[in-house]
């Protein structure tokens, strides 16, 4: 059976109520003891299961297909170099149509239906935390690709996880001394307002007051909006840096409409690359960009010091040297995001036999073998560089990238430390029951 | 920015936001006017027609504006045939009863969005402008072809009101929109009549995505707030009332923009549609007393 | 109505609560899961089937009403510390005090008008989420932990996190509405509301009080919305302002229109094919909701009455 991309045709060893009207008989089954129907899985050489929860429809699904090409390769490479302890990685895809109410649902399908062994892969943050109370209440563990200050806030479970991607708390103040440093003081926010906005505002205010900077204006954008013009006049003219951070398909127009407002005469920008994910930099109404500044998770664009493990990592995505798919050019990766799902799989492989796992039952386990976890170096299994992992909020945090626009290329023009992002833990995950 | 340039940026949106909704607007206005039929997948002919424009836009090399062209031509084209069959294939079967086409067209709005999604793909894409000018005002700039969209509604609008107004066939829609068995009587193909106007607000909403495309993206998700949006403006302009659906696109439009000056923005989009709300309440009829789709 | 149909109507209906009471012990662990959540969901469809089944007010606003039982139970458990009894308590009330001014400003129009002012209602509620983010987070939500989903009883705590304890929890709940719109639709009142419904002209020219009649309409409905967001709330431990958004208004219209408007099991049979037809669709295509489209638009040229409904039509004439 192909490991990849067979959706949820697979169904588990599931009694159904046939069997148990035959087996048991309809009397004794009315006197036993409600939700009696267990099951005993775990035959070594069965593969693993790993429910991954993808993005397929909704406003995240160009993210989705990327989040899914990423995982296949990556499990390709895992299963080919023997799996984990022996057994195969299987991937169960369930669309949760970006919709937080589905995607408890898709957790409890995973769990109870395709019976895996742990669910993975969510990327927007309302389905994370849609989703976190039923994860937490089937005891499965649960690996988000997400960025949202949701698992590190302490206030999810013991079985959620972040361990491939750093947050946007630690984003944040990674990228403000280097923002108060080379590009001006005064700044004013563009954000989203709700609260993924809110995040960005909340963290980047102190942290760029930290360096002697200031924000003179915020700007938020209701979500609604498809059109921004109109508040761009909020942004004060002595404004030195505008940080823009926009997500939804609304984004380029917002980008847009920036440069025809400010032409080439306006304050230096300094972006989310969020905002242009799966977009191609070349799209006619982007060449103002051009010099702007943006945080980037992992680079776009092939860099010309690129070490090995990243050309390696790339190519088995099968990403060209503009960061398009290879059998597209104009399908434009989500390569600032997806590179944690690469680095997830690779975590829970690690965790898997670091606590030699063998079913549902060392569920346990494997969160508190991530949850020992330390320091991860730069590799192949870490293309996006070395992290360091905070077992006790259960989040990672890992060096930044922040890029300039050169010739409608991204350039990596710094790389912040691991210690610049680094935050005093709100929560203690490890110290919760399971 | 002072007070006056700030207002007439404002303005300036507003009236960009007004001039594309008139037109999807006046689409559902007719249809609802002439068919009684709650058409709940307009906002979804309108996105196809932004699809379309990319699609067509794309099969075009070379200078933008031909491909444009194209777009213009053949997607509303594109739109109003398939709003003809799904009006052959589903709504003449309904009779056109209210609750019965209300179902069928949320119906049909999925499976729009979701063929959309399958053929077209879940990115936002860009159409190029046909032409690329900026508008160095004092103290902002300011898109050229935001003020070409202004004025070909202005033109689309007139257009359509000699249509209604000084032809034949805005004559047998106006018979029709009267008194459909009295139409019937003579001898007027209500049958047909219907399609064509379902077909026609369907074109009218897809000409109005083509001429947004360049401004916004196409997306498949993009057909739901333009929808909500003409909803409104045709309660409050008055059924199939071209000059009260006009102004109601106005004052929305312009509403929006200028309300968001003085307010937090969301709090702005919060009493902009409670103000429009209380309007229809105490003045369910609209504010503009209904009339003939070309009565006036 | 005949003695025999009522008995046939309390027999049909018994049956059914105790088939739904039998299914937690033989299902096996998924299809339990579903069957909770369908429950609580069809108690949405319910209640909305009182305001637009029964009384022929097609609203698309219904996405506030549950959100308000959500969020009303949901806060104060968050910020305040409350228990579940007294947060559900909000909820209703929320649910309740909204319901009765909206209804009190939207029953001034009619037809696709009040379509429209209870959609814009329900957005004004759904941008009101997001404008104070503060305190609900906004799009992304809150999160209930386990620990703040205790029960008390009589005979002491239960955590509403249980699987079982969920069950039964959405069968009582399940079990008090159907009960309820049984009575409801039985009684004179019931009875007032369909003939509004019919013709409502004729009903102010028999001295009935139509507003008031409908104000209490929407004011049932409301809340019993409000019952299923809060127990939603309560039950998966998550509120997000997805739930007020105008996709949660359009569901309960389609779970009754499938299941069959005005009749009193239609909420949950539709309730149920949707999600499983929802459910098994998205396993196997990506464009999962292009099955939902299709199925309406054959469901309303073949079946216009819904399931329920064409059963009553050519089968149970005595159904409710």
């Amino acid at each position: 059976m192909n490991p990849i991309g067979n959706q949820s045709q697979v169904v588990g060893n599931g009694i159904t109520r046939r069997d148990v009207l035959k087996g048991i008989g309809a009397g004794a089954a009315l006197l036993a003891a409600p939700g009696f129907v267990r099951y005993s899985q775990a035959q070594t050489s069965e593969p693993i299961r790993i429910g991954f929860q993808c993005h397929r429809t909704g406003i995240g699904a160009p993210y989705g297909r990327w989040y899914d090409r990423t995982t296949a390769a990556a499990v390709k490479l895992i299963n080919e170099a023997g799996g984990i302890n022996g057994r195969p990685i299987e991937i169960v895809i369930e669309d949760d149509g970006t919709d937080a109410a589905r995607g408890s649902e898709v957790v409890e399908k995973f769990v109870r239906q395709h019976k895996v062994d742990l669910v993975y892969g969510t990327l927007f943050s309302h389905v994370v935390v849609g989703s976190a109370p039923t994860a937490g209440e089937l005891k499965v563990p649960y690996y988000v690709v997400s960025e949202g200050y949701h698992v590190a806030s302490g206030k999810m479970n013991r079985y959620c996880v972040q361990p491939g991607i750093t947050d946007v708390k630690a984003q944040v103040r990674s990228v403000a001394p280097w923002i108060a440093n080379n590009l001006g003081k005064k700044v004013t926010l563009v954000y989203p307002d709700y609260a993924f906005g809110h995040d960005h505002r909340d963290y980047f205010a102190p942290a760029i007051e930290a360096q002697g900077g200031q924000v003179v204006a915020m700007v938020p954008i209701p979500p609604t909006e498809t059109s921004f013009t109109r508040y761009l006049p909020q942004i004060p003219r002595d404004t030195d840096v505008i940080y823009h951070v926009m997500v939804g398909p609304a984004v380029l127009t917002f980008v847009k409409e920036l440069g025809e407002f400010f032409g080439n005469s306006g304050p230096k920008l300094f972006g989310f690359i969020d905002s242009l994910e799966a977009v191609d930099l070349k799209s006619p109404g982007l060449e103002f960009l051009e010099g702007s500044h943006f945080w980037e998770g992992m680079p776009r664009y092939a860099q010309a010091d690129m070490p090995d493990y990243e050309k390696f990592y790339r190519e088995a995505i099968g990403l060209d040297d503009n960061g398009a798919s290879v059998n597209d050019a104009r399908d434009i990766s989500t390569a600032a995001h997806m590179f944690g799902c690469w680095e997830t799989l690779h975590i829970i492989k690690r965790s898997m036999e670091a606590c030699n796992y063998q079913g549902p039952q060392d569920r346990q386990a494997l969160i508190e073998a991530t949850e020992a976890m330390t320091e991860m170096e730069a590799g192949q299994e870490h293309p996006q560089g070395k992290k360091v992992f905070d077992g006790r909020i259960h989040q990672v945090f890992g060096e930044q990238n922040i890029s300039q626009v050169k010739e409608g290329r991204l350039e990596v023009v710094h790389r912040t430390s691991i210690e610049d992002g680094r935050y005093e833990p709100e929560g203690d995950y490890t110290k919760m029951s399971f | 920015m002072g007070f006056g340039p700030y207002f007439l940026l404002a303005t300036l949106e507003g009236l960009v936001t007004a001039a594309v909704l008139a037109l999807t607007a006046l689409g559902l206005s007719l249809v609802f006017g002439v068919m009684r039929v709650v058409n709940v997948a307009h906002g979804e002919f309108y996105m196809l027609g932004a699809v379309l424009a990319w699609w067509f836009a794309s099969l075009v090399s070379g200078n933008p504006a031909l491909g444009f062209l194209l777009a213009v031509v053949l997607s509303p084209l594109v739109v109003a045939a398939v709003a003809f069959i799904a009006d052959r294939l589903v709504l003449k079967r309904l009779n056109y009863e209210a609750e019965g086409t209300i179902v069928a067209t949320i119906g049909l709005l999925y499976i729009i969005q979701q063929l959309a999604l399958t053929f077209y793909g879940a990115e936002a894409r860009p159409v190029q402008a046909p032409f690329d000018w900026r508008i160095q005002l004092p103290w902002f700039g300011y898109s050229a072809y935001k003020l070409f969209v202004i004025f070909a509604s202005i033109a689309i609008l007139i257009g359509t009101w000699f249509l209604l107004r000084r032809t034949n066939i805005g004559l047998i829609m106006r018979a029709t929109q009267i008194d459909r068995d009295m139409a019937q009587a003579f001898a007027i193909p209500v049958g047909k009549v219907y399609a064509g106007v379902f077909a026609l607000g369907a074109g009218m909403a897809a000409l109005a995505a083509v001429l947004i495309v360049p401004i916004k993206q196409a997306h498949y998700l993009m057909g739901q707030d333009p929808l909500l949006l003409s909803f409104i403006v045709v309660i409050i302009g008055g059924l199939g009332s071209l000059r009260g659906t006009v102004v109601a696109a106005l004052l929305i439009g312009l509403s929006d923009g200028i309300i968001s000056m003085f307010f937090s923005p969301t709090l702005a989009k919060m009493l902009a549609t409670l103000l429009v709300a209380l309007v229809l309440v105490f003045r369910p009829q609209g504010l503009f007393s209904p009339g003939g789709v070309a009565a006036r | 109505m005949s003695g025999s149909d009522t008995t046939r109507t309390i027999l049909l209906h018994g049956a059914l609560l105790a088939g739904l009471a039998a299914l937690d012990f033989v299902l096996p662990d998924y299809h339990h899961g579903v069957l909770a959540r369908v429950m609580v969901l069809s108690v949405f469809a319910m209640g909305y089937n009182i305001a637009f089944g029964y009384t022929g007010l097609l609203s698309l606003g219904h996405a506030m009403f549950f959100a308000a039982g959500l969020y009303g139970a949901a806060l104060p458990i968050y910020h305040l510390g409350w228990s579940v009894w007294p947060s559900l308590g909000a909820g209703l009330l929320a649910g309740l005090v909204l319901a009765v001014i909206v209804a009190c400003l939207a029953l001034r129009t009619l037809g696709v008008a009040f379509m429209i002012v209870t959609l814009m209602f329900s957005q004004v509620f759904y941008l009101t989420t997001l404008y104070f983010t503060t305190y609900t987070r906004g799009e992304e939500g809150l999160v209930l932990q386990q620990g703040m989903r205790t029960l008390a009883l009589p005979g002491g705590h239960i955590s509403l996190a249980n699987a079982d304890v969920r069950f039964w929890a959405a069968w009582t709940l399940f079990s008090l509405t159907l009960v309820i719109t049984l009575f409801l639709v039985r009684s004179r009142f019931g009875r007032a509301l369909v003939a509004i419904r019919e013709n409502e002209e004729r009903m102010r020219m028999l001295g009935y009080d139509v507003f008031a009649s409908k104000l209490a309409a929407m004011a049932v409905s409301g809340t019993i919305s409000a019952a299923a967001g809060a127990a939603y709330a309560v039950l998966f431990g998550y509120a997000g302002s997805g739930f007020a958004s105008i996709q949660y208004s359009i569901l309960p219209l389609l779970w009754v229109l499938l299941g069959g408007a005005a009749t009193v099991l239609g909420p949950f049979v539709g309730t149920l094919i949707m999600f499983y037809l929802i459910d098994t669709a998205s396993s196997y295509t990506t464009p999962h909701m292009l099955v939902v489209g299709v199925a309406l638009i054959l469901l309303i040229l073949y079946f216009p009455k819904g399931i329920v409904g064409t059963i009553r039509a050519k089968w149970l004439r005595w159904l409710p």
